[in-house]
């Protein structure tokens, strides 16, 4: 099979719609909704936080693309989100880009980065691929911290980011950076939906739950799973750059190994293998920092290290994968209960 | 050239530590076919122990043996009420309970003991008859103990019927439990054993990098270089692959790349072994059956 890329599968709107239900499409636009007219009623602190949130749910996409549908194991996308945010930070800085056009440099670096780093990681098996994506994520920090790099890094005490102004009258610099985000989250979302949805999608399940089999339809295994190894890095450092904009400071030290974890925290407990789950999960390590931390700095750790066990033990499809099975048992039980009032209809005619 | 040769003996004390770590790494993936990512933060949370102990009053070498027994029991009890449901998971399920695993410790271990750093003592006094210019009383006795651990180890799996019992149940769990050998209690004893190792290079580790709950992840993986390098599922790879990797960490991070890359130099002997080699220098190699 040939491989797609994210840009061009769907780029007719009826072939996007197409693929989805009317359920799906108006559950869609009101999640949407909520999320564009949320400015309204909120802002300073919990607006930044939403946009957080829109940035994390963002970079939940590329790794729940790459571990839930690619079934390759990461756990050094931190990586990749801190690759992120200093190619944008130096886009900016260095090359005089414009913020607006930050995300397209920046997707295209870390596509570039993330396939070849995919091109021999793709050759190994789950747990070997988690080691050296774990390894990669503890090391980040250190090549980040480089003396030879700090011209354009800042070394370990990192550099700030310039936050972009709104252009429009009646639009606060904070709210106009949260539709920026929101607009780039979208197009984002659009764009993986088709992927999943579309050949690409079928031969990354393929190849996930059979890769021989995969290869024998015509799946050339190495080369999607290095493709999509790009276009998860692209998504996860999108999400990076956006992140460090949003930040206006960037350091190594925002970078270690627990970044990565935590974002396998949102995409486990979001569902690893779901779309809109990612928001939830994005939720998930928005939120519950801030409440845990209540209790001591270190308690949502030690709260996600318990989550992460019970959850793979009680809903390894995670919340995305609940509300699936709920919508199942309401469909099975409405189909239940038309067959029986049939059967009633049908009795006294017999 | 005094300088080279104190690198390359230092090298060997570090690498003694990753010694113990990736055989307790080889051990768990034997019986299990499992990387063990939690090891690192289970050798950390009884150092913790050991040094609350001495804190307390208890002499060195009496905390030594406690923490020890401590770290037994707490692996023992992990395999029996976590790990021993994620046994035949998919490998992404498998991972992200282990990954859970390590969040948990080290989050409990800052709770607890708060993210100050710690000076934990050496039993080694740098004044002793036995330091070198070449290489300080910790290096060498973190050496002696760690030869002595392992000695022990291997004695046990090649001398006595348990260690058979085992070694057995990890090569062919069917076949040994036909034999009568319960393998489930095998497993926990591993996982036991494999803490108790983790306690050992975590207790020698902590004069070195002091102790605080991330002390362990460079540690563990340098052990992950170590193991694989050695091939991971060949128990006398990872003690050679251990040290090898200690003398080419001190000797590389000295002469090479500086000490600010070191922790990426684990990287690229991971991916290298990996790419080129992934049964290592002393692994079998797998063939699958499809």
């Amino acid at each position: 099979m040939t491989f797609t890329p994210p840009g061009s599968v769907g780029s007719t709107r009826s072939r996007l719609l197409a693929q989805l239900t009317s359920a799906q499409v108006l559950g869609a636009a009101a999640l949407l909704a909520v999320f564009a007219a949320a400015p309204l009623f909120i802002s300073g602190y919990h607006l930044f936080q939403l946009t957080q949130l829109v940035i994390y749910a963002v970079a939940l996409l590329g790794l729940n693309l790459l571990t839930g549908y690619a079934g390759q194991v990461s756990l050094g996308h931190g990586a990749f989100y801190a690759l992120g945010a200093y190619t944008t930070s130096i886009a900016m800085s260095h090359l005089g880009l414009p913020y607006w056009a930050t995300p397209i440099f920046t997707g295209g670096v870390c596509f570039i980065a993330g396939y070849l780093f995919g091109k021999p990681a793709a050759r190994l098996e789950g747990l070997y691929l988690a080691l050296a994506t774990f390894a990669l994520a503890i090391a980040m920090p250190q090549f980040l911290k480089l003396d030879s790099l700090a011209k354009w890094t800042g070394g370990s005490t990192g550099v700030p980011v310039f936050k972009p102004s709104s252009p429009l009258a009646g639009v606060s610099d904070d709210q106009w950076l949260y539709f920026f985000t929101l607009i780039v989250a979208v197009a984002l979302f659009a764009a993986a939906w088709n992927v999943v949805r579309g050949r690409t999608g079928r031969a990354l399940l393929a190849m996930r739950d059979h890769p021989i089999a995969a290869a024998a339809m015509g799946v050339d295994v190495a080369a999607t799973k290095a493709a999509t190894f790009g276009i998860s890095a692209t998504l996860t450092g999108v999400a990076g750059g956006l992140g460090a904009i949003l930040a206006g400071y960037i350091s190594p030290d925002s970078f270690q190994i627990f970044l990565s974890i935590q974002l396998l925290v949102g995409g486990v407990i979001g569902g690893i293998a779901s779309i809109f789950g990612t928001i939830f999960g994005a939720g998930f390590i928005q939120l519950v920092p801030n409440f845990a931390n209540k209790l001591s700095d270190a308690a949502p750790w030690a709260i996600y290290g318990v989550l992460l066990i019970v959850c793979m033990m009680v809903m390894p499809a995670g919340v995305a994968g609940l509300a699936r099975s709920a919508r199942a048992r309401i469909l099975r039980a409405r189909a239940a209960r038309v067959a029986r009032l049939a059967a009633a209809a049908q009795r006294p005619a017999a | 050239m005094q300088a080279f040769l104190h690198q390359l003996l230092s090298g060997l004390a570090n690498g003694a530590i990753y010694a113990a770590m990736a055989l307790a790494l080889v051990m768990i993936f034997k019986a299990t076919h499992h990387v063990n990512f939690a090891q690192g933060e289970l050798a950390m949370f009884s150092t913790y122990v050991s040094y609350t102990l001495i804190e307390s009053g208890v002499p060195y070498w009496a905390a030594f043996a406690i923490t020890l027994g401590f770290s037994f029991l707490t692996g023992v009890l992990l395999e029996r009420l976590v790990m021993r449901r994620v046994q035949h998971a998919p490998a992404l399920t498998a991972v992200i309970v282990y990954i859970g695993l390590l969040v948990a410790l080290n989050g409990l271990a800052g709770w607890v003991f708060s993210h100050t750093l710690k000076v934990f003592p050496s039993p080694f006094s740098s004044d002793s008859w036995y330091a070198t210019t070449y290489l300080s009383a910790h290096e060498l006795g973190t050496i002696a103990v760690t030869l002595l651990v392992l000695g022990a180890v291997f004695s046990f799996f090649r001398f006595t019927r348990l260690g058979l019992a085992m070694r057995a149940a990890a090569e062919n769990p069917q076949s040994s439990r036909l034999l009568g050998i319960r393998v489930g209690a095998m497993l926990a004893l591993g996982w036991g054993m494999a803490a108790t190792l983790g306690a050992v290079a975590g207790m020698m580790a902590a004069p070195i990098v002091f102790l605080e709950p991330n002390m362990m992840s460079g540690v563990l993986l340098y052990a992950f270089a170590a193991a694989l390098l050695g091939g991971i599922d060949n128990p006398w790879g990872a003690p050679v692959g251990g040290f090898l990797v200690g003398v080419l960490e001190n000797v590389a991070g000295a002469y090479l790349v500086g000490s600010h890359l070191k922790l990426a130099l684990a990287l690229l002997i991971i991916v290298i072994v990996l790419i080129f080699r992934p049964s290592g220098l002393f692994g079998r190699t797998v063939v699958v059956r499809v």
